[in-house]
């Protein structure tokens, strides 16, 4: 099974994983890959470097998405037959933007936006962006205009908070906690305002008065609005699981990136969301057919065609790419034995950066046309 | 040069994949081999990972993993827990497990990273208010990667501005004292050479300054050694066409490397040109285990940067 063939035919692709393993080239990739293939696709990213976001067209922050020029792309003639589109998130317009289209009237969206809990909250980096990436997709998935979405998540504190963040920032939101204030006593909002209750009067002591105030003005204003966050909250997570989305996990080759990328394949499985594989970036692929000759036999070798100093030193950086090649070998194996069902893609550690749509283009080679690695699996359990 | 390890608090962030709880390890390595009692704190993420100084099932405690080098991983949810308990005792633990104060405040945007910020201003305490703890020569905070990093880092100011008056305002302002004081407080930004790193390094720079806060060192982790001058590399290039398949491997291990190493080399330019803090380098380690790795990059970081002996008086 290759990568092509499991995204094919999907309309949603979210590449999660963690911080520093190239997740916005890989997605860029992947969104190349299938406009290559014919489709009208949107990459949506958060803050990319800026040389990449240049080779994107991205020069400031849109918020929506722009047309990529791939004309002068070096396809070696096979074309893109497809179109390429991408974005950079914007979380505070975003998190604007959706008050906008939940509010009842201007006057009421505008009490929002200017109340200081609200501000603190949309601006805040734990949680909002990724609140932010997924209401975006959803607004975009509906809207219609493209065939794919490929979605970059946003730098986390750690892979999982994608799909932890956006659900407590909906809990909060749509009202649970404003639900449970009301439920206890039936005296609604002004309960919190006098501080009857004990609990309260215990947080209202160690927060301070205003805090509690801003809050339940805040409450009161998405009060009317609690049901379109629910509706919201339950149409992203349909769109979440639906057959025609992929989760593509992207990770390096490292120990710790590694453990997040199975942890995070785990939780994907178990939640019964759409695992479509995993993409292992920057790996030394071994070079030679003989990767495990020793040092000084390399060294030997190379003497008889330069002098035995350089010689040596070309020994020594032999050396040391090899035993990364090794240990990153034994990263991907491990992914293997933790995900043996899944097709899972190496990309090598390019001696260049990838900042161009040529690069970029080469990324996608390796992606679409590598044949992905499936082990037959014995040893699985289940 | 006396490095930051003359600080007594130091918080170590970066571009996430750098290796930035292993330069913090480091640092933490560093400081107690000096006889200085230092405590590595990691900031819970919460996804099991484990890290590699924390020892299993001791989240949350303070727990000596070599002489003078204790190490833990700070939980929100429980330093919230000690805080209700330090200011309202029994009650407080009662008050913490119920789901309205849970609803109202765990679930608050920026009430975790206070409670972490809370607890990191426990630690570095010179009187440990909270009555348990040993008091350190040095805490250093393996916080979170840059964008939430300076969350964490603004967030006494911004409940201070929320609260206004009030023993969460209070409290607020006092953290926020501690991390704005310069003799006290150090930030350390760990980087690789390459663009992005860079770039987000000069950022974390840019938004300290925004807050009034300084770098006082930025650590270039994984440098590949720059083994090879204008007239190897015509040699070897002309190795990578060799038909022996260890020659020509082995050449294009060397070009991969010398690749990296000039780009690595432009990156470590642009920092220089517009960085004016110390630069400290640490090479690339190949395929080491991770807590071997630290200890090799504590001594690489006690080479490059002096670590002064421990005042014995204090």
């Amino acid at each position: 099974m290759t990568l092509a063939s499991v995204l094919h035919g999907k309309r949603l692709v979210i590449c999660g994983g963690p911080g520093g393993v190239g997740k916005t080239t890989s997605s860029a990739a992947v969104a190349l890959g299938m406009a290559a293939a014919g489709a009208r696709v949107a990459v949506i990213t958060i803050d990319p470097a800026k040389r990449l976001a240049n080779a994107l067209g991205l020069h400031e922050l849109h918020n929506d998405p722009v047309r990529v020029s791939l004309d002068r792309v070096r396809t070696n003639g096979t074309g893109v037959d497809g179109e390429l589109w991408a974005m950079a998130l914007d979380p505070k317009r975003t998190f604007d933007e959706l008050i906008d289209h939940v509010a009842p009237d201007a006057e009421r969206a505008a009490q929002i936006k200017s109340n200081r809990i609200y501000n603190e909250l949309s601006n805040a980096i734990s949680g909002s962006q990724e609140f932010t990436a997924v209401s975006k997709l959803f607004d975009l998935e509906r809207a219609g205009h493209f065939d794919v979405l490929v979605l970059d998540t946003p730098p986390s504190r750690n892979a999982l908070d994608f799909l932890h963040a956006p659900r407590r920032l909906s809990a909060f939101l749509d009202g649970r906690a404003l639900r449970l204030l009301m439920r206890p006593t039936g005296l609604g909002m002004r309960v919190l305002a006098r501080g009857a209750s004990p609990v309260v009067a215990a947080v209202s002591h160690l927060s301070g008065g205003d805090v509690l105030a801003d809050t339940s003005s805040f409450f009161r204003l998405l009060g009317e609005m609690t049901d379109d966050f629910s509706d919201r909250a339950a149409g992203v997570d349909r769109m979440l699981r639906a057959p025609t989305t992929a989760f593509l996990l992207v990770t390096s080759a490292e120990p710790h990136p590694v453990d997040e990328t199975v942890l995070f394949g785990r939780t994907l499985v178990d939640g019964g969301l759409p695992f479509a594989g995993i993409v292992v970036n920057r790996v030394h692929e071994p070079l030679g057919r003989r990767p495990k000759a020793s040092r000084s036999d390399v060294a030997t070798l190379l003497a008889h065609r330069v002098s035995p100093e350089l010689a040596s030193r070309v020994a020594a950086s032999a050396e040391a790419y090899q035993s990364l090649a090794r240990s990153d070998a034994l990263a991907t194996a491990r992914l293997r034995r933790a995900f043996p069902a899944e097709p899972i893609v190496t990309i090598p550690h390019l001696p260049r950066d990838v900042h161009d749509i040529d690069a970029l283009w080469e990324i996608h080679a390796h992606l679409f046309q590598a044949r992905a690695h499936i082990r037959a699996s014995p040893r699985r359990t289940g | 040069v006396t490095g930051p390890v003359s600080h007594r608090l130091i918080f170590v962030t970066g571009k996430g994949g750098v290796g930035k709880s292993t330069v913090a390890a480091a640092l933490a390595i560093a400081s107690a081999r000096s006889g200085r009692r230092t405590l590595l704190a990691e900031i819970s993420s919460q996804t099991g990972a484990q890290h590699p100084f924390v020892p299993p099932g001791q989240i949350a405690q303070e727990v000596e993993v070599e002489p003078a080098l204790l190490a833990m991983s700070i939980d929100a949810d429980l330093a919230m827990e000690e805080y209700l308990q330090i200011r309202l005792g029994r009650l407080g633990g009662v008050l913490g497990s119920t789901r309205l104060f849970q609803a109202l405040t765990m679930t608050a945007p920026g009430m975790r990273e206070m409670q972490t910020m809370a607890k990191i201003w426990e630690l570095a305490h010179p009187e440990r208010p909270a009555g348990t703890g040993d008091v350190y020569d040095l805490v250093v905070v393996d916080a979170p990667a840059t964008g939430h990093a300076i969350g964490l880092l603004r967030t006494p100011a911004m409940f201070a501005e929320l609260a206004r008056v009030g023993p969460v305002a209070k409290g607020s302002r006092l953290i926020g004292a501690m991390i704005a004081d310069p003799a006290f407080t150090g930030f350390v930004a760990v980087t690789t050479a390459e663009e992005m790193a860079v770039t987000e390094t000069l950022h974390l720079r840019d938004a300290l300054h925004h807050d009034g806060l300084n770098l006082s060192a930025v650590v270039v982790n994984r440098l590949y050694p720059d083994r090879f001058t204008v007239s190897d590399v015509e040699q070897v290039q002309d190795l990578t066409a060799d038909p022996a398949d260890a020659v020509h491997s082995a050449a294009r291990a060397a070009m991969f490397e010398h690749h990296r190493a000039r780009l690595q080399s432009t990156q470590i330019t642009r920092l220089r040109a517009h960085l004016a803090e110390p630069l400290v380098t640490l090479p690339f380690l190949f395929g080491d285990e991770a807590d071997q790795c630290a200890h090799r990059l504590a001594d690489a970081l006690n080479d490059a940067w002096p670590v002064p002996a421990a005042n014995a008086g204090r």
